[in-house]
């Protein structure tokens, strides 16, 4: 008989239970599909505000005079640019230039900075900062993810909601794009003007023992419980990468479209050599949006065809409720990279036609 | 929760079908749209088709999920429910009224006698309710 590892749960778990949650097992964790319903928790998200608990995503702090070196060297992006309030998105790399993880990063103060990543990159992100520490280094690494809940409050009301229940207003008070260390309920906490929605929103991290106080405050004040289902098709929508799906160890940051993310500048980094070599080389392929043009839902691992020739894969794909098509992402060469390119993607055997369209598929008003 | 509706028979695939003066409606049960989630698209035959009982009779959709539909019993079809591509919706909100999917002229309606009663139904989405 194989024994297999008991799910991982939120501080938040019973609460899901209790309104009603269809549970479901994600990276190790039992976390919410849905609540009331994928489309209408979506649709709560783009009009109004919606809550995800995001528990689960890696979370930890590095302290020190060299917090910033530190992590500078795990990952693409400059990180040492961040003044006291600022964050980032970035990718870390391994030697090879495959992407190990995307994540953001968030400067507190110059020895005080926080890494959130994936789920299922957890450990990878925080053992790769962790290796790259040198005997000339004062850094440390703190684990939050066990003793914290991380809360998303996402859609256009949400600044209004935040500021309405016991977090106060120092929502108000946040740098554009940035983040702070608060007080809730007598407890440290931390909030960040950030999300996975393609809506103005707010990622929260509570101590695990006020977090049922947090996430009640905001049920009771309207917000919409949403789960795993509606937080793919948004930022999906929104164009947001999914590890796993959109990159991997396997793709490299030029070919997904974040070669943004890459900064050659003077200090060292895991994958330098390796991705200035590929930036030279160019890319052979390229992350699509594609767009469907009839009924049918394209989803990961369909094959895409070009004039009836497999070229390609669905990365990511599935329905979105705002275009009311099906949408998706694959990585096809650069000559059917083109916006306008006609291509299909095989869906159970009939070939679905779909457009290459600029990214995002939705964009926020305002 | 309340039981199947007694007025009908069903298949082991979660499709129900209602007899009534000389017509059958063909439909997806309760539990078949709430294991499947938010319904998106149908894939379901034009009137004028003829159907064999247990032979796929096409596609329902979700977001998350993709589900073959079969045919419950033999006949013609004679209509499908326009609501149905319009607002998908209304058969997870009402799957055994506004929500069902196929008028079916039934070739043989002894074949009926082969489906599961509304209890025999019942009994084996408790089982299979207590797996998920």
């Amino acid at each position: 008989m194989v024994q297999q590892a008991a799910l991982k749960q939120s501080p938040l778990d019973d609460l899901h239970r209790r309104l009603g949650a269809k549970m479901v097992p994600f990276a190790g964790w039992s976390l919410p599909l849905q609540f009331a319903g994928i489309i209408e928790e979506h649709n709560a998200v783009r009009s109004a505000v919606g809550i995800f608990d995001i528990s689960h995503m890696g979370r930890f702090f590095v302290n020190g005079p060299d917090a910033s070196r530190l992590i500078r060297r795990a990952v693409t992006y400059n990180v040492c640019r961040l003044q006291a309030g600022q964050a980032h998105y970035a990718v870390m790399c391994a030697e090879d230039g495959g992407i190990v993880d995307d994540v953001f990063v968030y400067c507190l103060a110059p020895d005080r900075l926080l890494v959130v990543g994936n789920a299922v990159n957890a450990e990878t992100d925080r053992d790769q900062v962790a290796s790259l520490m040198r005997p000339d280094m004062q850094a440390t690494i703190e684990d939050v993810q066990s003793r914290t809940a991380m809360i998303a409050v996402q859609g256009p009301d949400s600044e209004e909601l935040l500021a309405s229940t016991i977090t106060g207003a120092v929502v108000r008070t946040l740098p554009h794009h940035g983040c702070m260390e608060f007080e809730l309920l007598g407890a440290p906490a931390f909030i960040a003007q950030s999300g996975y929605t393609g809506e103005n929103g707010y990622e929260v991290i509570v101590e695990a023992g006020r977090a049922h106080a947090f996430w009640q405050g905001l049920v009771a004040a309207r917000a919409q419980p949403c789960g795993l289902g509606a937080r793919d098709t948004l930022r999906l929508e929104a164009a947001l990468m999914l590890y796993g799906n959109d990159i991997d160890r396997a793709t490299n940051p030029f070919e997904a479209g974040l070669g943004w993310l890459v900064d050659f500048d003077d200090e060292s980094f895991v994958g330098r050599e390796a991705l200035r070599r590929l930036m030279e080389r160019g890319a052979t392929r390229q992350l699509v949006c594609l767009k469907a043009t009839e009924k049918g839902i394209m989803r990961p691992g369909f094959p895409v065809l070009h004039e009836g020739e497999a070229v390609g894969k669905v990365a990511s794909g599935g329905f979105s409720p705002t275009l009311g098509i099906s949408i998706g992402m694959a990585y096809v060469q650069p000559r059917l990279a083109a916006v306008g390119t006609a291509l299909s993607v095989d869906v159970r055997g009939r070939p679905l036609p779909v457009t290459v369209v600029r990214r995002p598929f939705y964009k926020r008003s305002g | 929760m309340a039981g199947s509706p007694k007025d009908r028979r069903y298949t082991r695939e979660h499709e129900w079908v209602l007899l009534s003066g000389g017509e059958a409606l063909v439909g997806i049960t309760d539990f078949a749209q709430e294991q499947l989630g938010d319904l998106v698209y149908f894939d379901l035959p034009d009137a004028g088709k003829q159907l064999r009982q247990n032979q796929k009779l096409g596609e329902v959709e979700s977001v998350k999920a993709v589900s073959e539909i079969y045919a419950p019993l033999s006949g013609e079809v004679v209509e499908v429910n326009p609501k149905v591509n319009e607002t998908p919706e209304v058969v997870n909100r009402d799957p055994y009224g506004e929500g069902w999917l196929l008028k079916v002229k039934p070739a043989d309606p002894k074949e009926l006698d082969r489906l599961m009663s509304p209890e025999d139904y019942d009994a084996l989405v408790a089982t299979a309710g207590a797996e998920h």
